[in-house]
């Protein structure tokens, strides 16, 4: 029971996926123009999450290592295609707003990530709760961004208009939307102002002792999530060249 | 032709992958430090697209659609993709040494990006033939390729610039990218 807590409480807080890993950024960006979308893109990754975590810890001794990633892979698109169909036929408006981004769920680093570093070596139960809480943790993410971004960028939260507007017609003072926050350039800002956030806590954190996880996406040193992790982030053309000549020898 | 000409530009330019789709964010940040590294990633990110677009919209359109499978295209297409990627990598290494020497190296880091089975869902929901499913990938591409070399040419002068403590590293990339975004924001009219 103890074990269950700590993997939620490890996906939501200590781990966060968005806030402190800094994983799946695309999805973050792209799904967070309002707490609806946001919501219901981080549930449904909750559910391919979990599934995905418990039947690929349950197949973990049969599937030989070398061909774990291709299975991996297949075990996580079998799940995004079923919530995809569930998606789009129980809840149609939220699949016309999210689209491509559903079947995309599959290359979301999270899904990989938790897959490769955690559900392919523990048994299938807290490898279930660890795709629970880490799903929960991402969907808590993503709907704080789509709820900030969906204030200012027209003054309603979950749809409803809580700020009223300004009328200028009839002089009513009141609040003008920032809309840029909720169209494409906003995405950027709100997610820098949030990296910058997290550096200055991960600093005090630091000088407390008491260190963060480190951030393993791509806005973090390098793409530790990604398996290529060693070639990418930023090296010359020389130093990636030299990297994979070397790992090609051994 | 005209139906052509504007997929190119739309997706290129107006519909940017990066910019306004937020697709293939992570080879965006994390290879545009030099901008010749940026150049040879999105050479080989046009190749990949181009060809896994061919593939990919042959295989709907002959297999998947005929036969009623079309549900399972999100699994076909992403292993197509991963096992295209991987045969692309031998097949240059073995027959074109030259290029591969330049675009060799990046071709592993495309398999798991979502670019790649980004367009190749879009040219499905599009309702794209063949021919413009590749013309649509080859625009992608350039389009990305487009991004990332702007951004590493501004990264590499960002790095004598003063930036305030909290922002420095990739705090300042994203408010980067966020004011390409507005730069691009503008081409929205053109068509």
């Amino acid at each position: 029971m103890n074990k269950i807590t700590e993997r939620l409480y490890n996906g939501i807080i200590k781990e966060n996926p968005t806030f402190i890993l800094m994983l799946g950024m695309c999805p973050t960006l792209a799904v967070t123009t309002s707490a609806i979308n946001g919501l219901g893109m981080g549930l449904s990754s909750t559910v391919v999450l979990a599934l995905s975590n418990l039947i690929i810890s349950a197949l973990r001794n049969i599937i030989p290592d070398r061909v774990r990633m291709p299975a991996f892979i297949v075990v996580v698109a079998s799940f995004v295609t079923i919530v995809q169909f569930l998606v789009q036929g129980f809840v149609p408006s939220l699949y016309a707003s999210l689209g491509i981004y559903i079947p995309l769920i599959v290359v979301n680093c999270i899904i990989l990530g938790r897959a490769e570093s955690y559900a392919s070596k523990n048994p299938p139960i807290p490898s279930l709760f660890d795709g629970i809480g880490m799903g929960l943790g991402f969907t808590m993410s993503l709907t704080i961004i789509g709820l900030v971004r969906e204030i200012l960028g027209a003054g309603q939260a979950f749809g409803k208009q809580i700020l009223p507007l300004a009328d200028a017609s009839t002089g009513q003072a009141g609040y003008t939307p920032i809309s840029i926050f909720v169209l494409a350039p906003g995405a950027f800002f709100v997610l820098s102002i949030l990296v910058a956030v997290m550096n200055v806590v991960r600093k005090k954190s630091e000088e407390k002792g008491k260190p963060l996880p480190a951030a393993q996406g791509c806005l973090g040193e390098g793409c530790q999530g990604c398996g290529f992790a060693s070639m990418c982030s930023g090296k010359s053309m020389e130093e990636i060249q030299a990297t994979t000549e070397k790992s090609e020898k051994e | 032709m005209k139906t052509l000409l504007i997929i190119l530009i739309s997706s290129s330019i107006v519909n940017n992958v990066v910019l306004s789709q937020f697709l293939g964010l992570c080879p965006f940040l994390g290879v545009s430090k030099k901008t010749e590294t940026a150049a040879g990633m999105g050479g080989a990110v046009i190749f990949v697209i181009t060809i896994a677009s061919f593939v990919t919209s042959v295989i709907y359109k002959f297999i998947l659609g005929p036969t009623g499978l079309d549900y399972l295209q999100t699994i076909v297409f992403i292993l197509v993709i991963a096992a295209l990627v991987q045969f692309v990598e031998m097949f240059l290494r073995k027959n074109v040494p030259s290029l591969y020497k330049s675009l060799g190296v990046f071709l592993p880091l495309i398999t798991t990006n979502c670019a790649v089975l980004g367009v190749a869902l879009n040219n499905v929901s599009d309702g794209y033939n063949v021919l413009e499913s590749v013309v649509n990938g080859f625009a992608t591409a350039v389009g990305f390729t487009i991004a990332i070399v702007i951004m590493a040419g501004i990264r590499e002068k960002i790095e004598y610039n003063d930036i305030p403590g909290p922002f420095k590293g990739s705090a300042i990339v994203l408010v980067t990218a966020g004011l390409m975004a507005m730069a691009f924001f503008g081409f929205s009219g053109v068509i």
